[in-house]
């Protein structure tokens, strides 16, 4: 029997209490191809591809390797088949050597000694033949996040996998890796392995793959060629309406300054030096002003510096002309708002109703606490009902839903709506899009633009390239604690942003531009 | 099928369910125990455990039983309260037996050596288990010792250090036996006074004020807890000590002044014994009473909640004080405290089955609102 299919799921269907997660899904992998799965978080890729290695079974529906029907069970028999994946947070032993992370699991041994000269060599040959250089005998916490990607991929390859999916490769990498990354699979492809790439990522599908699945909310929506579409007509599959892709804005009128930040240094929690480098600079009435960068480069610990979360080491910080470099986590929040980059982590108490969730930074002023101390529950019920109306925050059960309860997606309104309706003079938002669908970023841009629109100063921290260029007014890179340039959206390139983002270019700012 | 729905969200039928729940498969499990030792007497034996007091011969009898228990609930109830009340801020107070120990040590001191009246020698003793605990609570909040360490550390120092204070003066022990010396008799202003309640227990004299005291308090806690501001940033310090920084309030604060009220709730119960006379200081006892572990068991048992854990610790009190009635020449007296301890152990599992119903229906809920939204959108949505 003879089938183009290196991998094949058929009509499978899988649920989970309440909810149906596949549903009748198909999805045929060709040989040698890269094939696209797109869709939505919560759209269904995670449970499929948990199908696929053996971690859920599924109730309906059969998988065929190469035409043959085949049972898995558990990730052994995906092993087993050829189905090897890397995964969007590494599974990598840091302190581990590259050569020793690959073999890990398959080690040769004799006499009980490991032996390693075969695996060095084999190791070799892959990454000279694919282009993935890495070097064999470096640890892992010291090799860069592109390498660290490149030895997963290795992974897979020494443990000859035919089919490789790669979850969300592109999250953490610059746009330069991205392309390296990008030109990586279409070797591997043109070697004859089966890729499967799971992205929500549109210019990236059009770029590299063959083929796209869309899901949509635990449905199949269709499969189709990747040079008969157009990236409008796959994110109308994804959302399932027509999204607006670049949020339309009118040129920044930027007045007053409102937040100036000079020679800022703030120590890191996890390193013992200090992750900000005397940053200056400032944010106007107006205008959003985005700090961009490669993940841990300084932007928490900005953050943290800014919002008093962390001691400043030196430096000072001004508010609407108030110095606020030592002042108090409540006193800085009366004039900003912050919504957190881990909304579970300080964004919310998840195990308060939505109601307490939602006067958490206002639950103290008189509007919701008697003078003897005794909080207004009315009060606080009837507000929390008006921002959800007003927010469009989802939940079961209205103002007393257990905020664990709620989706990702409302969990971020509901902050949004807090922070927001606090009418501050400055918003920050630290990847406020993190982890939502097309829909909710849509709506977040949406409402970043209209607060500046309102005259809010906004500093927006994102790691997103594609938000960076589509929301922000002025963009601040962020390299190793220091900002190494200042761009304007409307006239730089990916490719610039991204030389600076890998330290690669820099300017020489002057500390302190009108001070 | 819908009312159905609605009393299983509710959170006081959950928790009582999970309550009843757990006390019915301990006390099996105990009864099991009973055969397994002799299976002759376990019918009689979790009978005498269960009915206490109800198993004397007349009523007069009954009543004074029964008022001893509840002498020994006042106590308990505090000690629960204590754990509950830092337990909500996310801190788990295993120093309330010490805390209970200084409580102890501090009224009777109060009241025998120096004579103080009953009111201020409660006063006294919350003092001293609120400096224990803030001691526990700035060792926890400024250089992160867990305070379960700290805690058991301080039970130790305590309770040697009141044996050795007690024990000293001639005026708080008695010299012929390693007591202290009878209150009553030494300081009649230091017994709580009764108004009365004595005479609804047939005049057993030990039942006093304490008792509604300990009730009011376990209302005030909860009141505390969860209608005011204080209360409001307590819990949301337990729940998410990051969120509660977040939104500028002071955790570490927070976490010193909620170890010291729970020094506070466990002294005050030590206080709401001692100064009933029921009990002598043993200048000589080198474990740590028992009371303020007890109270852990007890408010897990009333779901965490005041008033629940009022009704967990006559319970626990009840059967314990019931254990001690058994036929001692067939079981160890230890019988009563397994069978409690098994229904506690139990109890963390069936906290575990409540929270998992609450997420996983609120969960359906929402997905049965987006559910239909989209449908609506899908319906009406083409012109938007």
């Amino acid at each position: 029997m003879d089938t183009p299919y290196a991998i094949e799921m058929l009509n499978i269907t899988k649920r989970f209490p309440g909810i149906v997660a596949n549903d009748n899904i198909t999805l045929q992998l060709k040989k040698g191809e890269i094939h696209a799965l797109l869709g939505e978080n919560g759209a269904g890729k995670s449970t499929l591809m948990s199908v696929l290695f053996g971690l859920y079974q599924a109730e309906e529906g059969i998988i065929k390797k190469d035409g043959k029907e085949v049972k898995i069970n558990n990730p052994n028999d995906a092993n087993d088949l050829g189905i090897g994946m890397v995964h969007q947070h590494f599974k990598l032993v840091q302190c581990f050597t590259v050569l020793e992370n690959i073999i890990l699991g398959v080690e040769n041994t004799k006499n009980g000694i490991l032996q390693t000269d075969e695996a060095r060599k084999k190791i070799l040959e892959l990454s000279e033949h694919y282009g993935l250089k890495v070097d064999p005998d470096a640890k892992i916490q010291d090799i860069t996040v592109g390498m660290q990607q490149r030895t997963e991929i290795l992974k897979m390859l020494y443990r000859d996998n035919e089919i490789l999916i790669f979850d969300e490769p592109t999250a953490v990498l610059t746009p330069q890796e991205i392309d390296e990354l990008m030109q990586i699979m279409k070797n591997l492809a043109k070697e004859g392995k089966s890729i499967l790439f799971i992205s929500h990522k549109l210019n990236e599908i059009m770029e590299v793959a063959d083929s796209v699945t869309v899901l949509r909310r635990g449905k199949g929506i269709g499969t189709v060629q990747v040079k008969d579409t157009t990236q409008e007509e796959l994110s109308r599959m994804m959302v399932g309406r027509d999204v607006q892709l670049v949020v339309d804005k009118e040129p920044s009128h930027p007045k007053d300054t409102i937040l100036k930040v000079r020679n800022m240094t703030v120590a890191s929690k996890v390193h013992k030096n200090n992750a900000v480098k005397n940053v200056s600079f400032d944010v106007r009435e107006g205008e959003i002003v985005c700090i961009a960068g490669i993940d841990g480069n300084g932007q928490t610990e900005l953050v943290y510096g800014l919002t008093g979360l962390e001691p400043v080491v030196s430096g000072s910080i001004e508010l609407c002309g108030k110095d606020i470099t030592n002042a108090s986590i409540r006193e800085r929040a009366k004039e900003m708002s912050h919504i957190p980059e881990d909304r579970q982590k300080h964004g919310l108490v998840l195990d308060y109703p939505l109601d307490y969730n939602i006067v958490l930074q206002r639950y103290y002023e008189p509007e919701f606490t008697t003078s003897a101390g005794f909080l207004k529950q009315k009060e606080i019920r009837s507000y929390a009902e008006k921002l959800i109306e007003q927010y469009d925050v989802r939940s079961g059960q209205g103002p007393i839903t257990i905020a664990r309860s709620m989706s990702g997606g409302n969990q971020q309104k509901a902050i949004i709506a807090r922070e927001i309706d606090k009418d501050p003079k400055l918003l920050v938002a630290v990847q406020p899009t993190r982890g939502l669908d097309v829909g909710a970023i849509e709506y977040i841009h949406r409402q970043l633009i209209h607060q500046r629109d309102e005259g809010r100063a906004v500093l927006l921290v994102s790691l997103e390239l594609e938000e960076v260029m589509n929301v922000s007014d002025r963009i601040l890179v962020m390299y190793e604690g220091e900002i190494v340039g200042e761009l304007d959206p409307k006239q730089t390139t990916r490719e610039e942003l991204g030389l600076y983002m890998a330290g690669a270019k820099r300017d020489d700012r002057k500390e302190g531009m009108d001070a | 099928m819908k009312t159905k729905k609605q009393l299983l969200k509710n959170p006081t039928f959950q928790t009582v369910l999970a309550s009843v729940l757990c006390i019915v498969l301990g006390l099996f499990i105990g009864f099991v125990v009973l055969l397994l030792i002799n299976p002759a007497g376990a019918g009689t034996a979790i009978k005498t455990i269960l009915l206490n007091w109800m198993t004397r011969g007349t009523t007069a009898a009954r009543l004074k039983t029964l008022g001893n228990t509840i002498v020994k609930t006042a106590p308990l109830l505090l000690c629960a309260l204590s754990v509950q009340f830092c337990y909500k801020v996310g801190l788990f107070n295993i120093g309330a037996a010490g805390q209970y120990v200084a409580g102890a040590g501090m009224c009777l001191y109060a009241a025998l050596a120096w004579k103080l009246p009953w009111f201020v020698c409660i006063l006294l003793a919350m003092a001293a288990g609120a400096f224990l605990g803030m001691i526990s609570g700035a060792l926890k909040a400024y250089q992160n010792v867990n305070e379960v360490i700290s805690g058991i550390m301080l039970n130790w120092i305590t309770l040697y250090t009141v044996n050795i204070i007690l024990g000293g003066s001639s005026l708080t022990k008695d010299p012929a036996s390693p007591y202290t010396v009878d209150l009553a008799a030494s300081n009649p202003k230091g017994v709580i006074p009764s108004l009365g309640l004595e005479k609804l227990f047939s005049n057993n004299r030990f039942v006093t004020i304490a008792i509604p005291l300990a009730i009011l308090i376990a209302v005030l806690v909860w009141v505390i807890l969860n209608k005011t501001k204080f209360g409001y940033e307590l819990r949301a310090t337990g729940y998410n000590k990051e969120a509660a920084r977040y939104a500028g309030m002071k955790e570490k604060k927070n976490i010193i002044l909620t170890l010291m009220i729970g020094g506070a709730l466990a002294a005050a119960g030590a206080a709401f014994f001692f100064l009933t006379g029921y009990e002598k200081w043993s200048t000589t006892q080198t474990s740590v009473p028992g009371m303020g572990f007890n109270g852990i068991a007890a408010t897990f048992l009333g779901g965490l909640h005041p008033i629940g854990t009022i009704f967990s610790s006559y319970f626990i009190q009840h059967i314990t004080d019931g254990g001690a009635l058994i036929d001692k020449s067939i079981y160890p007296s230890q019988i009563s405290d397994l069978i409690s301890a098994i229904i506690i152990y139990l109890c963390a599992f069936v906290l575990f089955f409540k929270t998992t119903l609450t997420i996983r229906l609120a969960r359906q809920e929402e997905r049965t609102i987006e559910r239909e939204l989209e449908i609506k959108a899908e319906k009406g949505g083409d012109n938007e």
